[in-house]
């Protein structure tokens, strides 16, 4: 290998150089062996080129070997992009200011839910279809206002502290729900003796290292079964700036961006958890929103100031929820016939399409 | 020739046995065909030419003897005999093939099946009841989940979207009439009532004084009696006029009522540009306060008498 001394005024003339640079070019280029022919390249090109502040076009940075220096021109050639970038940036307020009224509209910037792949499940407001299934699904009853919800929570075996405390918190959120202790008992042997004492809802919560992280919602006669992978508990006292303990009154409900056809089974199975008559006296509301197939719960007490503007203040738990199947019948886990089940590799390879 | 003592020696104690586990406390025998588990002179396979041993090949127990007649024919060294599945028959089956055996090896034998037959009942007893399935958890993919929940949880803007949602429910009324704003109806009753008073005024105005007649003084006219001048001129002005006045009503308004509140009856700075006293006869139909001024000044055509 030759080292081609390649003369320093040429490399100065090239790039604007903080003269640090030049140094510790000129040390390395001559320590440096291997770099020899990158250099000539570089000088080459360089000369070629006398009066340019930007880095010639066919160089790409990752051709340097040694380390440090492609470090160094990295850097450079990131905040000369940047330079550029914020005059642009510059010359287009500027614009925008001198034209006043007629400037042209601000693009509007993308983001996922802008982007996302549009689902041909979506429901349509008005769609006749979904109207009629709507009337005739397993929800009918309590939708026509035949059936009050009764809600039994139980956890897996074993609970710890945790996972009780937040059965209880949950209980106290959900008007007319009851806590059992599971005791080792099956699922199976449960549901027929929750169906004869009239519970429309079964919710299970399952617990791992001492933590809830699964819920299975399970509507009773013979109503579809819903199992979530649940995260982010917060329990009541974790949660900053509570307010105090929720009343009996029976809470409104929130349900956001539930879009699709699944979205749809989902917000109604959420919606027949509580009763029908919000007691708008006690001032309470019950929060699902879906945002990119996580489910947030949350549960406020609100107060109106005056009439554009309210306040909230969050009470009780809240926590995430991310369906991972729906299973037509009531809870079975080898003959059930599953409805939609999370397929990992086909569902997460694309960022913009979500199921919900 | 099989020479017991000496195998131990050397296997034992001093050098090399692949079956051998060392510990601590204690040394332990791997060998499938050990009795005990433990490396013993008296429980070692190799080192004793008469053996016997229980094992269990799918919930099959089975008594294997080795004798030393046999130990030259490796392949058939070890006699495997079934045992019945009842217990006690069991146990005589093993008295029976054991019989004038040392008795070491016929306790540790029944030892050896008895524990067997436990944890068979117990593997049996287990699989009846539910049991906990353990699903592996993949950290790249709960990471990523993790990462993405809270991107939609930043993307979510929970307390805004819940404030926005019940603004609206309060404005489309489900809340009926719980509280009392009723929001933009207000504003907009408002607007209306000003728009109603406003024409009244003009109307009754107009057809008041059309047709009136008044007496008025030759010379003389004083100050305060500006106004009756001014509500003949207004007869005359354009509705021009009093359609400035009722857009400027409700600012009018607006102000007055803070004066009102201020408890400050000064002069009324009237508000727009000049507009004074010729507003009075607007304001007759409401509430209001009215200055007279009073300015001094020597009516011009007094002669005086000399």
């Amino acid at each position: 290998m030759d080292i081609t001394e390649v003369p320093v005024s040429e490399k100065s003339k090239g790039k604007k150089k903080k003269t640090k640079k030049t140094k510790a070019k000129d040390m390395s280029a001559e320590g440096d062996i291997q770099d020899g022919d990158v250099d000539t390249k570089d000088g080459v090109k360089m000369e070629s080129e006398p009066g340019a502040s930007a880095f010639p076009p066919t160089f790409s940075v990752s051709e340097i070997k040694n380390k440090q220096r492609r470090h160094l021109m990295f850097m450079k050639f990131k905040q000369e992009k940047r330079k550029q970038k914020m005059t642009i940036r510059k010359k287009k307020k500027k614009e925008r200011i001198a034209l006043g009224d007629k400037a042209p509209p601000k693009e509007v910037p993308k983001t996922i839910e802008n982007q996302r792949v549009y689902d041909e499940t979506t429901v349509d407001p008005d769609d006749e279809e979904v109207k009629y299934d709507e009337e005739t699904d397993e929800f009918a009853a309590y939708f026509n206002g035949l059936t009050n919800p009764k809600v039994l929570i139980t956890t897996s075996d074993r609970p710890r502290g945790r996972t009780v405390r937040f059965c209880e918190q949950l209980a106290t959120v959900v008007p007319n729900a009851h806590v059992y202790y599971r005791r080792g008992l099956a699922l199976k042997r449960v549901i027929p003796q929750c169906i004869a004492r009239n519970f429309t809802y079964l919710m299970v919560i399952n617990e791992d290292r001492k933590v809830p992280n699964g819920l299975v919602l399970c509507h009773l006669p013979d109503g579809p079964t819903a199992h979530f992978k649940v995260s982010s508990v917060r329990l009541r006292k974790e949660i900053k700036r509570h307010g105090k303990d929720p009343t009996e009154h029976h809470p409104e409900v929130i349900l956001n961006n539930f879009s699709t056809r699944l979205g749809h089974t989902i917000g109604r199975l959420f919606a027949a958890l509580f009763p029908q008559d919000p007691q708008f006296v006690g001032r309470q509301v019950a929060t699902f929103h879906n945002q990119r197939d996580f489910i947030f719960f949350r549960f406020h007490r609100y107060i109106f100031k005056n009439e554009k503007k309210v306040g909230i203040q969050e009470l009780g738990p809240r926590f995430t929820l991310k369906l991972r199947s729906l299973q037509k019948g009531t809870f079975d886990s080898k003959f059930g016939e599953y409805e939609w089940v999370l397929k990992r590799h086909e569902m997460d390879s694309c960022r913009r399409k979500f199921q919900l | 020739m099989q020479h017991d003592d000496v195998i131990w020696d050397i296997i034992g104690n001093k050098q090399f046995c692949s079956y051998k586990v060392k510990t601590k406390s204690q040394n332990f025998c791997r060998n499938e065909y050990s009795l005990t588990g433990l490396c013993n002179r008296s429980s070692c396979p190799l080192a004793n030419s008469q053996y016997a041993t229980i094992r269990e090949e799918k919930g099959q127990c089975f008594l294997y003897m080795k004798v030393i007649e046999r130990a030259a024919f490796p392949a058939k060294m070890w006699e495997k005999v079934k045992l019945s599945r009842n217990y006690e028959k069991a146990l005589e089956q093993i008295d029976e093939n054991l019989i004038y055996w040392p008795r070491f090896l016929r306790h540790k034998c029944k030892q050896r099946f008895t524990k067997i037959t436990q944890y068979l009942i117990r593997m049996r007893k287990l699989e009846l009841k539910r049991r906990r399935k353990l699903v592996p958890l993949s950290r790249k993919v709960e990471q990523r989940e993790k990462r993405k929940e809270e991107k939609a949880l930043i993307a979510a803007q929970l307390d805004n979207a819940i404030e926005k949602e019940l603004l609206e429910r309060l404005k489309q009324g489900t809340y009926g009439d719980i509280y009392n704003f009723p929001v933009h109806a207000f504003d907009r009753a408002l607007e209306q009532q000003d728009e109603e008073e406003a024409e009244e005024e003009e109307e009754e105005e107009e057809d008041e004084d059309v047709g009136k007649r008044e007496f008025v003084a030759d010379d003389e006219v004083e100050e305060s009696d500006i106004s009756d001048f001014e509500d003949m001129n207004k007869l005359g002005t354009s509705s021009e006029e009093e359609e400035e006045e009722t857009s400027s009503e409700a600012e009018e308004e607006m102000e007055i009522e803070l004066h009102k509140d201020t408890g400050l009856q000064q002069k009324k700075k009237k508000l727009s540009k000049g507009k004074s006293p010729a507003n009075s006869a607007a304001r007759r139909k409401r509430a209001y306060v009215e200055i007279e001024y009073e300015h001094e000044t020597e009516p011009a055509s007094k002669s005086r008498n000399t």
